[in-house]
């Protein structure tokens, strides 16, 4: 064998071309939280911020939900739906271990022949599945790629939990990712800590709830849930992660006075508060709240906060965010990005 | 050697910070919870300002001893000495 392996080369640098959302229809209000558990609305706002969440409906699929959600994302970045060469979606509530969602997502919008993936990086999937693309398209694997992050969390949420009832909520965000010619993803800072991996977990195994014939165990719940030990996942996400988007922040080259948003996974309004402190970002950059009409999203929360943002008027085309996810792993993902 | 008022003026200035509670009111026999107001997050911030403040570490164990200003400002004592 003589001949030379060619490698891909792909464009200078990478850009978010354009961000959609859905948030399905129906709204839970506290009061109606609280005829779950034993809590108050003022409760809830202290300890969230949460004011509203919505939870999916039965027709709002993770599928559906994720579609929806791109072709807002899709018609705003301006690119055709077939010029999409990858899709990758991150989710933890897709309760289909295989296939994985993301080819189902890739035909219904009309990228019928794209790579498509899931990843299962929970809170920070978001960022995750943006560190990748960026990287993707630069070395040339793909051109367009369609980042989506949904949940259904309503369908892992122990409706008599005190410390999680109020907080998991389902939604969807996309953002269509493509070529730049000027630097519009500032370098990813992300890791994991799985030390900390007991600190949001799932109750129990799928196999320690159903028998290997799909027949319900004896006594056991029909799913898993979601817990969280919440104040050592405050911690850690005020202050730990609130490093590590600080030195996203720096790997950027932007200053602190120069940035123009921060946008963290929508968590808890509390830490989202706290890591703000942390930071000591000066009090003209916009922070996402989003998390206050729609709870906790995972995966989805970050582009529903960016969509969020625009609706408000607060952001702008060409401003620079610094967006970070964190959780169940623990995993974390931040960078700077231009807004589309 | 910082004296029993000064750290308890210290952290005061925290609580203020943190959880909006005037400075005046965060003395030795108040407790945080029943007397301040101050929930269980805001707590976990006081002690992480605490720690970084007073050069001191304060592990989760102790953290749930520490029921009233009081009992804070004779940890910080002890933690120092």
């Amino acid at each position: 064998m003589t001949g030379t392996l060619q490698a891909s080369s792909g464009a200078p640098y990478a850009r978010i071309l354009g961000v959609g959302g859905y948030r399905p229809r129906r709204v839970v209000d506290n009061a109606e939280i609280c005829t779950m558990i034993d809590s108050t609305d003022e409760w809830i706002r202290t300890r969230s911020g949460i004011v509203e969440r919505r939870w999916a409906a039965p027709d709002e699929t993770v599928a559906m939900m994720a579609g929806e959600a791109a072709r807002k994302a899709i018609q705003r970045s301006g690119v055709e739906a077939g010029q999409i060469d990858c899709v990758i979606v991150s989710t933890v509530s897709h309760l289909h271990q295989t296939p994985a969602v993301a080819p189902l997502i890739a035909y219904d919008v009309g990228a019928a022949s794209a790579a498509a993936f899931d990843i299962s990086a929970a809170c920070a999937g978001f960022c995750y599945a943006t560190a990748m693309a960026d990287a993707m398209i630069r070395s040339g694997a793909a051109t367009y790629v369609l980042a989506i992050g949904v949940e259904r969390l309503s369908d892992l949420t122990d409706r008599s939990d005190r410390g999680t009832a109020f907080i998991f909520a389902d939604g969807a965000g996309a953002a269509v990712i493509g070529p730049s010619d000027v630097p519009a993803i500032g370098p990813v800072v992300w890791g994991s800590d799985g030390e900390k991996a007991p600190t949001i977990y799932q109750t129990q195994g799928w196999d320690e709830v159903v028998g290997p014939h799909g027949e319900a165990r004896e006594g056991e719940p029909r799913f898993p849930t979601l817990r969280m030990a919440g104040r050592d996942v405050f911690k850690w996400a005020s202050y730990t992660v609130a490093e590590k988007a600080r030195e996203a922040l720096q790997r950027s080259g932007i200053a602190p006075e120069e940035l123009d948003a921060f946008i963290p996974h929508q968590a808890n309004d509390r830490i989202t508060t706290a890591m703000t402190r942390t930071l000591g970002l000066p009090d003209d950059v916009v922070v996402g709240r989003d998390i206050v009409h729609q709870g906790n999203t995972s995966a989805a929360s970050i582009p529903l906060a960016i969509e969020a943002l625009y609706e408000e008027g607060a952001v702008r085309s060409g401003q620079t965010a610094l967006i970070i996810g964190f959780g169940a792993g623990l995993v974390y993902a931040g960078q700077v990005v231009v807004l589309p | 050697m910082a004296t029993t008022e000064e750290i308890r003026a210290k952290l005061a200035e925290i609580v203020n910070q943190v959880a909006g509670v005037s400075a005046d009111d965060v003395q030795l026999d108040k407790s945080f919870t029943d007397d301040l107001d101050v929930d269980s997050l805001s707590m976990v911030e006081i002690i992480v300002a605490v720690e970084d403040e007073f050069d001191v570490e304060v592990p989760d164990e102790e953290a749930k001893n520490l029921r009233t200003v009081g009992d804070a400002v004779a940890y910080i004592e002890r933690a120092r000495a």
